[in-house]
């Protein structure tokens, strides 16, 4: 009996330590789920290539906007507010950012897109928010976003919102 | 006395009045179903009860009613989950937007921003603390009211679009049938038309720290032309403020706009008595920045301080708010560390650049 | 017996019958610790304006309330209930690892001595709810939140640890006679239940884990700011926490079930197929976890699909009511006090059920997600659900653990003024959800304040009930009358002839 006790009770310790590393386990998976579906509104981190093709048939608007945590002094604001351009169209826009305080500042751009399937059409080539941004007391910069919609976007998707939320780096 | 309210009323916007109708549907089929099932208990209960010498008839399986009664009711859930599923869909409403308006939640109120037409303000709870306290009596809008409402036009589809500054709050407005939250770093949307002018509230709906409870949410549905107006009104206000030349106020006057806007705006964190809740929200009373060097405190108050909750105030306040506030802050509890005038907030300002 | 050795064995006992009494005890005591918190939240919430406490302290409070409720009354009490009951209904002398049982208890006290102390730290102590969202809990939380999460390991180490006994058990030390086919209900249920304890509280330490890590270690698990994603949290919460709500119920079921038929003088109706049904909730329980969601913006997809699973869950839980309801129908149906609280499960559990399921209809959510609805529906489902049946189960079972009576006249007040109470106390809360208020406010707008008046008022009612039931326990145990033989005539289980 006390056998028989002694290796359900080590399956079962088995058990709970499996589920332990399953919770963490569930990140990545988490994270792998979110790319396939294109959900969360997450985009792409790291840059891809240049589209070849453009499908002039839609048009797509897209906003920007800016946010900057409240105990960043740092300003950033998108030099266009809104566009339309055809989905495969590789398109160049501009954020400024600018440090308003007496201390070099080190942040980091978070960006995110609604609505949220929109997020894994949303291609960039190149994007500030692909490395930390560092300026210097007063310093102002004009940072480039490169991208473009990629044309397999759902067709009922007129309307596209581009949010980078601006935080310091602690490190 | 007022009137007994039971349930939801059906708002005013589509989306609200399809989640009414839908509410009310499922509601009486869960009716019709309690009524039966609790039938059936209450007539055993009377009926099949020992002390009427009822006698036990030995059934205990019988596979077809099992079957049924599994059955059947997966078909009404089958019945519910259609309407559900088109007004979910109906949620997702691709038609373009006429108005698109970008909703932070903050600790502890919202900010709007209105990004084509340029205007951003934020909207505090206006309830004054007297009445919270206990002190006055409480108006009729106690906890629903704010400074600055948002504003927005009647008949026109509005993109909401939002996002928090801190932690998770959520945008819930029940006349429209929306409820978002607001989560850090990411942007949601959702939408609403209203056809009829009103005021419309809500509260925070995300448990979001201390005051969770007071930030509320006002919207104004105004016709197109008195929000235009409202529009105008707005961005010539904002520059009419910039050109102003800064006034020179006298300690009274600075204590007591200084003692309001520390109430309203400080007191959350570094509380009415000034001994704030260490280490977090250090004290002010006797504090080091208090009675120390001015510029750090005007510093501070204009440009928070990094990873702590200590927030940037410089858009959030006039000159003449944060010029009182610190005056307010440096002459109480037994401080006693001088004044500042909001020509003083003006140059640091503009020496910040 | 002197004093040192009355607390050495209680210290160092590994009986089973012990050990189920010690989990009772102290469930009982946290009880009404987290109860007079209730009744503190419900005066401030009298009326509007606060008047006796600052706002966070209103949220602490409610943070503490629910930990307490959850891991500190209904899950130690049906631990409790599992120490004695299981090896008396199974023929078996104790349970598979008597040592094991001692720790798994005394993790306890020391665990929530060491989450009540937080209420002395520096700073505030954990004011973020018992689900702590991040970042609210991990970047902008009290320094006292640290120690949170240390007792919530050790809370859940007792639970696991208390999961494996009870399914090695069940699985290796049942009597000859007692086949699966011939197990006792109430230890079906626990027997999934103790499976769901063992996949889910890993995963509630993780979660905590990766909490400590973005605290202390930079980490960004749920820091957007550093990449990573505060809605990840809540799918790691609530991964646990479905099935969470599910480890406090089923052990109810199982309860239910063992009362029932012994005061209708009938067999259970559809035994095979009620066990079944448990097994099916546990498994759904597991693929339901995005209705606590559905307004933080997952998509249109994941909204339809969790919409659909939650709904699922009723037709095994309708198919166990109906059953019950089954077992009475054409029985002898006598009202002794386990009894009452069992019809009174049945009702009210049900009526939790109904806004269970409205809740899971995702446009009307919008409406109630982080509302009083949902504060009603899981009060509905608590307490008639999970309190009533550990209410019926105790009063069912201490003539057997003490050989007394209890008074049924207190039994019946107990009920009635508890019935009275409680609903006087969460029905309005439906109306005040559906009014427009929202979850875990310390302030409310006018228009609240009459029904907040009935649910405080209602709330002192509940709390005087049970005050007669901590006398009828006292009571019995201490020598009421010898209890007859057989003590409940209709009664069929092991443990009656042992």
């Amino acid at each position: 009996m006390k056998n028989k006790n002694k290796k359900l009770l080590i399956i079962l310790i088995f058990t709970c330590l499996f589920m332990f590393a399953f919770s963490f386990m569930l990140i990545p998976f988490y994270n792998l789920i979110c790319k396939t579906f294109g959900i969360t509104g997450k985009t792409n981190s790291t840059a891809t290539t240049e589209s070849k093709k453009i499908d002039v048939s839609r048009s797509i608007t897209i906003q920007f906007l800016a946010n900057v945590n409240t105990t960043l002094p740092w300003q950033l604001y998108p030099q266009q507010k809104q566009i339309n351009i055809h989905p495969g169209e590789n398109q160049t826009i501009f954020y400024i950012a600018k440090n308003n305080s007496n201390e070099t500042i080190t942040a980091q751009a978070v960006p995110s897109v609604t609505p949220g399937i929109a997020g894994n059409y949303f291609k960039k080539i190149e994007c500030f928010c692909f490395r930390k941004q560092t300026l210097q007391p007063h310093q102002e910069i004009k940072m480039p976003v490169i991208f473009y919609i990629d044309p397999q976007l759902p067709k009922n998707i007129h309307e596209i919102t581009l949010l980078y939320t601006m935080y310091t780096d602690n490190n | 006395m007022e009137s007994l309210q039971f349930n939801m009323t059906p708002g005013v916007s589509p989306i609200s009045v399809d989640i009414y109708h839908l509410h009310m549907a499922i509601f009486w089929i869960c009716v019709v179903i309690g009524v039966i099932v609790f039938g059936v208990l209450i007539y055993a209960l009377i009926y099949h009860r020992q002390s009427r010498k009822h006698k036990p008839v030995p059934f205990h399986s019988n596979n077809i009613i099992e079957w049924l009664w599994a059955i059947i009711p997966f078909l009404i859930l089958v019945v519910m989950a259609i309407p559900a599923t088109l007004v979910l869909m109906r949620m997702d409403d691709e038609a373009k937007s006429e108005l698109n308006i970008k909703i932070i939640g903050h600790q502890w109120k919202w900010e709007y921003d209105y990004p084509e037409q340029g205007i951003k303000f934020f909207s505090n709870l206006s309830t004054p603390q007297e009445e919270i306290k206990g002190k006055k009596a409480k108006n009729k809008w106690y906890l629903l009211e704010v400074d600055k409402p948002l504003v927005i036009p009647i008949q026109k589809k509005i993109r909401f679009l939002v996002t928090s500054n801190d932690v998770i709050h959520s945008w819930w407005v029940p006349a429209f049938g929306v409820k978002r939250d607001a989560i850090p770093g990411y942007i949601h949307e959702a939408w609403v038309r209203v056809e009829k002018p009103g005021v419309y509230r809500g509260q925070c709906a995300e448990l979001c720290g201390m005051h969770h409870a007071y930030m509320p949410i006002v919207v104004v549905a105004k016709t197109q032309i008195d929000f235009d107006k409202w529009v105008a009104e707005q961005t010539g206000a904002t520059l009419a403020e910039k050109k102003q030349t800064p006034k020179i106020l006298s300690k009274e006057e600075l204590m007591a706009l200084g003692k309001t806007t520390y109430e309203s705006t400080c007191a959350v964190c570094h509380k009415s008595d000034g001994t704030g809740m260490p280490p977090a929200f250090p004290p002010l009373k006797n504090g080091k920045i208090t009675t120390g060097p001015i510029e750090s405190h005007i510093q501070i108050v204009l440009n928070g301080k990094t990873g702590t909750a200590m927030q940037a105030f410089k858009n959030q306040l006039s000159n003449e708010q944060i010029a009182a506030v610190i005056t307010y802050e440096r002459n109480s509890w037994g401080n006693n560390a001088g004044i500042v005038e909001p020509e003083n907030i003006e140059k640091v300002k503009s020496n910040n650049g | 017996m002197n004093f040192i050795t009355y607390v050495k064995r209680w210290l160092t006992t590994t009986s089973h019958q012990d050990i189920g009494t010690l989990y009772l005890w102290l469930s009982g005591f946290l009880f009404f610790f987290a109860g007079v918190m209730a009744l503190f939240i419900r005066t401030e919430l009298f009326s509007p304006g606060m008047k006796l406490m600052q706002p966070d302290f209103y949220n602490q409070l409610v943070t503490f309330h629910g930990l307490i409720m959850i891991f500190g009354v209904i899950m130690p009490a049906f631990a409790g209930l599992a120490n004695w009951q299981i090896p008396l209904m199974i023929g078996a002398h104790d349970m598979a690892f008597p040592r094991l049982n001692n720790w798994s208890f005394w993790l306890l006290p020391f665990g929530f001595l060491l989450m009540l102390s937080t209420l002395f730290m520096s700073g505030s102590a954990p004011n973020f709810g018992w689900t702590m969202y991040a970042p609210l809990s991990t970047t902008y939380g009290p320094p006292s939140t640290d120690f949170l999460i240390f007792s919530i390991h050790i809370l859940g180490i007792s639970s696991i640890l208390a999961g494996i006994n009870i399914i090695v058990t069940i699985i290796n030390m049942r009597a000859k006679a007692i086949t699966w086919k011939k197990l006792p209900i109430f230890v079906w249920s626990w027997l999934i239940t103790a499976f769901l304890l063992l996949g889910v509280m890993p995963v509630l330490a993780g979660t905590v884990t990766m909490m400590l890590f973005d605290r202390h270690f930079g980490t960004s698990f749920f820091n957007a700011a550093g990449g990573g994603d505060p809605l990840l949290y809540q799918h790691l919460f609530w991964f646990f926490g479905h099935p969470e709500v599910y480890i406090l119920i089923l052990p109810a079921f199982g309860v239910i079930s063992e009362v029932v038929p012994t005061f209708s003088r009938k067999a259970l109706f559809g035994r095979t197929a009620m066990i079944y049904a448990i097994a099916c909730i546990a498994i759904l329980s597991y693929i339901v976890w995005v209705h606590h969601m559905f307004t933080s913006g997952v998509p249109l997809t994941a909204q339809l699909i969790f919409m659909y699973s939650t709904m699922l869950i009723a037709v095994p839980t309708g198919i166990k009511v109906f059953n019950w309801v089954a077992t009475m129908f054409q029985g002898a149906i006598s009202f002794e006090t386990p009894m009452l609280f069992a019809i009174g499960f049945i009702f009210m559990f049900t009526i939790g059920g109904f806004s269970g399921l409205m809740l899971s209809i995702v446009p009307a959510d919008f409406q109630y997600q982080d509302t009083y609805f949902v504060v009603a529906h899981f009060h509905y489902v608590l307490i008639p659900g999970s309190l009533f049946a550990l209410f019926a189960a105790i009063y069912y079972w201490i003539p057997r653990w003490t050989g007394n009576r209890y008074s049924e006249k207190l039994g019946r007040w107990h009920f009635w003024l508890s019935t009275i109470g409680f609903n006087v106390t969460f029905f309005p809360m439906h109306f005040l959800g559906l009014m427009g208020m929202p979850r875990r406010i310390s302030d409310y707008g006018l228009a609240f304040t009459g029904w907040n008046q009935v649910a405080t008022v209602g709330a002192f009612l509940f709390a005087v009930a049970q005050m007669i039931f901590l006398i009828n326990v006292i009571k019995t145990i201490r020598g009421g009358k010898k209890a007859p033989t057989p003590v409940w005539p209709g009664a069929k289980g092991l443990e009656w002839k042992t």
